[in-house]
């Protein structure tokens, strides 16, 4: 149905019929809020808002979203950094902002069941009282949400050695597109057949609607210290990187930061970082008491072997934090020295790093743009951020232009157009780097076999060629001919 | 080692060019496991070698008839290992062992290899060659279609190559053994799991509790200490027995079953048992009916498996409602529309 066809005002008494009255949002003031989410350059007005309250709700309102073949677009805290949660413009936008209950916590089994808008921290805050919390940690965790981690398949800065969202999820619940609800995973850390749940896991709201997630839960490490390095070249950080790893020691969390953010860091939070270092290491091991004085002794001697020119080893909780805290202020800390700036999200080879920062420089000159780099060094996950000032005519195209050339850098050197953040609509048109039109036939037969009618999320994540509908619906008339012979 | 990757893709293509259900083979280690099924045999034990290991980058790719014991070898020259210690059952290969997605006693520590994957590459039903996710920890571009691999049963293609996340040689292992019933066992298992550190096995079986420590040789020495208990000589014999199933409650025919839910759900009286993964996956010899059982593992939160032995006409793997069926046929669908690959292997139905 087309646009112009679709009556609105009908959807929208329709949806009142299914939710509160109150909670289906069609006048231009109380939508503009939706009409972006974290990458607010990418904006989209929806034609409505609903916002339901139980997985009943949510199941009326996609079936009668997928008879009437309105686009939805699933938003939890709208903290997206690829415009996973921008609005269609012919569609609904279905917030889950009112599934925040936590529905178990069991500590003896180290997991809970949570609905699928409770957000993050909420998670490790409601285990805190066990000794217990959820290990992956984006730097949006106090905002972001638990349904919103499933479809980013979401890290953090700890997950080197505690894993991304999908080595921490067990079991999901799902409602279809055709309204259909659907447990995905189990409460053990295996379940029989195929993994949905890892294929759920990062798929972007592409395939369904969860609405509640159970995740493992992880005691609370005895210790925790991090280890300060300084290098007055990146390359040597780099080297230092591997050098750590090589050694055959998994820190909780191995992060890098160049001049720029380093600078920019330590004015916005006076974390104590050097100023004069070009690159910074910052290093957490944690464990036992014995384990962390031994594994920090041994990176404090790996880091000046490697020639760091300063080393230091918080000594209080309160000194660790504060080292942290620059690093996850690095992005508001370049939001005061630059009036905008473009958070890129690649992943390289580790020994790669070198090679990409020095050509990353190089197209900083060409572009005229200046790049800052905070880096989850130990996983090779890079978030270049590209500064500009969107007030100035041509610089947001310069900064998209060479964010481009970063991401096909990325995939160039044997990495990945993004590490955490998602594809979006911001990175749909850099997936053809990665995959070729075989593969990219593949993921979008993936997609229509859950929603055959591309209502959920449409145009993100996968550009959906052509020949997967012609191939859906070949498959689909053998396969009737042989259910009818 | 060898690349027989040409041959492997012409054999798929002949046999949808003439609509011939194929059985994928590495070594046949795991022939007991899953249903029976019919096809033609297609062999990947000759598609060997490891393509790319990157010790300091802690990823190794190999080619999917690569032997685990083969593939052990080689990261132990280098000071590493597979991080989930998967059973090598007489020449397991790399890809029967996504394909099954196995894992060892350390899985509630460590993971299984669906946790290790990073990438795979795969000929599909319409004899494709596909890669999907790659070498690096992160990439979240795309489905993840390496993991959901793990478990298929080769259902959804032929694995040809794997790429995995590997780990350092721990410092020092070492195991403590109590004596205790099942119902204290569940509950030290969740005591021990909830003071986190180096704990990388906990199992109870014949009346013992067995809990191994790895790590650095301080951590690993603290712990043995405050745990107490008797100190299991050579105990690495112990936990290979374990996860090759060679440990005497193995032994014999009768059904085998496997229950994986929540780690200190309550014990079910009626055994023999055995329980690893701190009471996470639990093992069960006997001839009740999957009737009887399913009550047990639902109450555990989990799921049934006949693991071993029984009925391998009938269904092996906890039943799917009708949703899940239909997720799971769609899905066959989109990768092997023509039903090539291992049909009924993982249910009658698919």
């Amino acid at each position: 149905m087309s646009e112009a066809e679709r009556n609105w005002q009908q959807v929208a008494r329709d949806m009142r019929a299914i939710v509160d009255a109150r909670c289906v949002i069609d006048d231009r003031e109380t939508l503009s809020p939706y009409e972006c989410d974290g990458l607010s350059v990418y904006r989209e007005m929806p034609r409505l808002v609903v916002i339901p309250d139980s997985v009943d709700e949510v199941r009326a309102v996609m079936a009668y979203c997928c008879r009437s073949q309105v686009p939805v677009v699933v938003r939890g805290a709208g903290t997206s950094l690829s415009a996973g949660a921008m609005p269609h413009a012919d569609g609904i936008v279905l917030s889950m902002a009112k599934f925040t209950r936590i529905i178990e916590i069991d500590p003896a089994s180290r997991l809970a069941r949570v609905e699928c808008g409770v957000r993050n921290l909420a998670i490790s805050e409601a285990a805190a009282p066990h000794g217990l919390y959820y290990a992956p940690d984006p730097s949006s965790q106090i905002a972001c949400t638990i349904g919103g981690n499933v479809a980013e398949n979401s890290g953090g800065v700890h997950c080197l050695k505690y894993g991304l969202t999908v080595h921490n999820v067990l079991q999901a619940t799902l409602v279809t597109v055709e309204g259909e609800r659907l447990t995905v995973g189990s409460e053990g850390l295996d379940s029989c057949g195929m993994d949905l749940m890892a294929l759920l896991t990062g798929s972007e709201g592409l395939l369904g609607v969860v609405t509640d997630v159970t995740v493992k839960l992880l005691p609370r490490p005895q210790v925790a210290r991090v280890v300060l390095g300084a290098f007055d070249d990146v390359e040597r950080a780099g080297e230092a990187v591997s050098g750590v790893i090589g050694a055959g020691i998994i820190p909780a969390g191995l992060e890098m930061m160049d001049h720029l953010a380093i600078v920019a860091a330590e004015d916005y939070v006076q974390a104590g970082y050097p100023l004069e270092a070009q690159a910074l290491l910052l290093c957490e091991l944690d464990g036992s008491e014995a384990e962390v004085e031994e594994s920090t002794r041994r990176v404090a001697d790996l880091l000046r072997a490697h020639g760091a020119t300063a080393v230091r080893v918080s000594q209080t909780d309160a000194e660790r934090e504060l080292l942290w805290k620059g690093r996850k202020s690095a992005f508001p800390a370049i939001g005061r020295i630059s009036p905008d700036y473009y958070c890129m999200d690649g992943t390289i080879p580790r020994h790669q790093l070198a090679v990409v920062l020095r050509e990353m420089q190089r197209m900083s000159e060409q572009f005229g743009l200046r790049v800052a780099n905070v880096f989850h060094a130990g996983d090779g996950n890079l978030h270049p951020l590209i500064l500009f000032d969107e007030s100035v005519p041509g610089e947001l195209e310069r900064a998209e232009a060479f964010g481009a050339a970063i991401l096909e850098l990325c995939v160039r050197v044997g990495g990945c157009i993004t590490g955490e953040h998602g594809v979006g609509m911001e990175k749909i048109r850099q997936v053809p780097l990665q995959f070729s039109e075989a593969e990219l036939t593949q993921l979008g037969l993936i997609k229509l076999a859950f929603d055959g009618g591309e209502l959920l999320n449409p145009g993100k994540g996968i550009p959906i060629l052509r020949r997967c509908q012609e191939y859906r619906s070949l498959d689909l008339r053998a396969a009737s001919r042989v259910a009818i012979s | 080692m060898a690349d027989r990757g040409k041959e492997l893709v012409e054999r798929v293509r002949a046999a949808i060019a003439s609509n011939t259900p194929l059985r994928i083979v590495g070594n046949d280690s795991k022939a007991f496991m899953g249903r029976c099924a019919a096809g033609e045999v297609l062999c990947t034990a000759e598609h060997t070698g490891l393509i790319e290991y990157e010790p300091s980058e802690l990823v190794v790719a190999a080619r999917c008839g690569t032997t685990l014991a083969d593939l052990n070898e080689q990261l132990k020259a280098h000071g590493q290992c597979l991080g989930c210690e998967p059973p090598e059952f007489g020449g397991a290969t790399v890809g029967g062992t996504l394909a099954s997605n196995q894992s060892g006693p350390a899985r509630p520590w460590l993971g299984s290899i669906r946790d290790h994957v990073l990438g795979v590459r795969l000929v599909n039903g319409r004899g494709e060659q596909l890669h999907f996710g790659g070498r690096v920890m992160k990439n979240v571009a795309g489905y993840d279609v390496s993991r959901l691999q793990a478990g298929a049963m080769g259902t959804l293609g032929l694995i040809t190559e794997v790429t995995l996340r590997v780990f350092p040689r721990p410092e020092r292992r070492a195991t403590a053994i109590l004596e205790m019933d099942a119902i204290e066992a569940l509950r030290i298992m969740s005591e021990e799991s909830r003071q986190g550190g180096p704990l990388s096995g906990a199992c109870w079986v014949g009346g013992r509790l067995y809990l191994r420590y790895s790590g650095l040789d301080a951590a690993v020495g603290d712990r043995l200490r405050q745990r107490g208990g008797e100190l299991l000589q050579g105990d690495a014999e112990f936990w290979s027995s374990l996860r090759e199933q060679r440990l005497d409650f193995f032994s014999g025919d009768g059904p085998l079953w496997r229950i994986a839910g929540r780690p200190a759900a309550a014990h079910d009286g009626d055994g023999p048992w055995l329980l690893d993964w701190g009471g996470a996956q639990r093992w069960l010899r006997d001839a009740r009916e999957w009737s009887q059982l399913i009550p047990v593992a639902e109450g555990m939160g989990g799921q049934l498996g006949l693991y071993r032995g029984g009925d391998r006409n009938g269904e092996v793997l906890h039943p799917r409602t009708p949703a899940q069926q239909g997720v799971h046929r769609a899905l066959k669908q989109a990768f092997d529309p023509q039903r090539i690959f291992n049909p009924g292997r993982l249910y009658s139905w698919m």
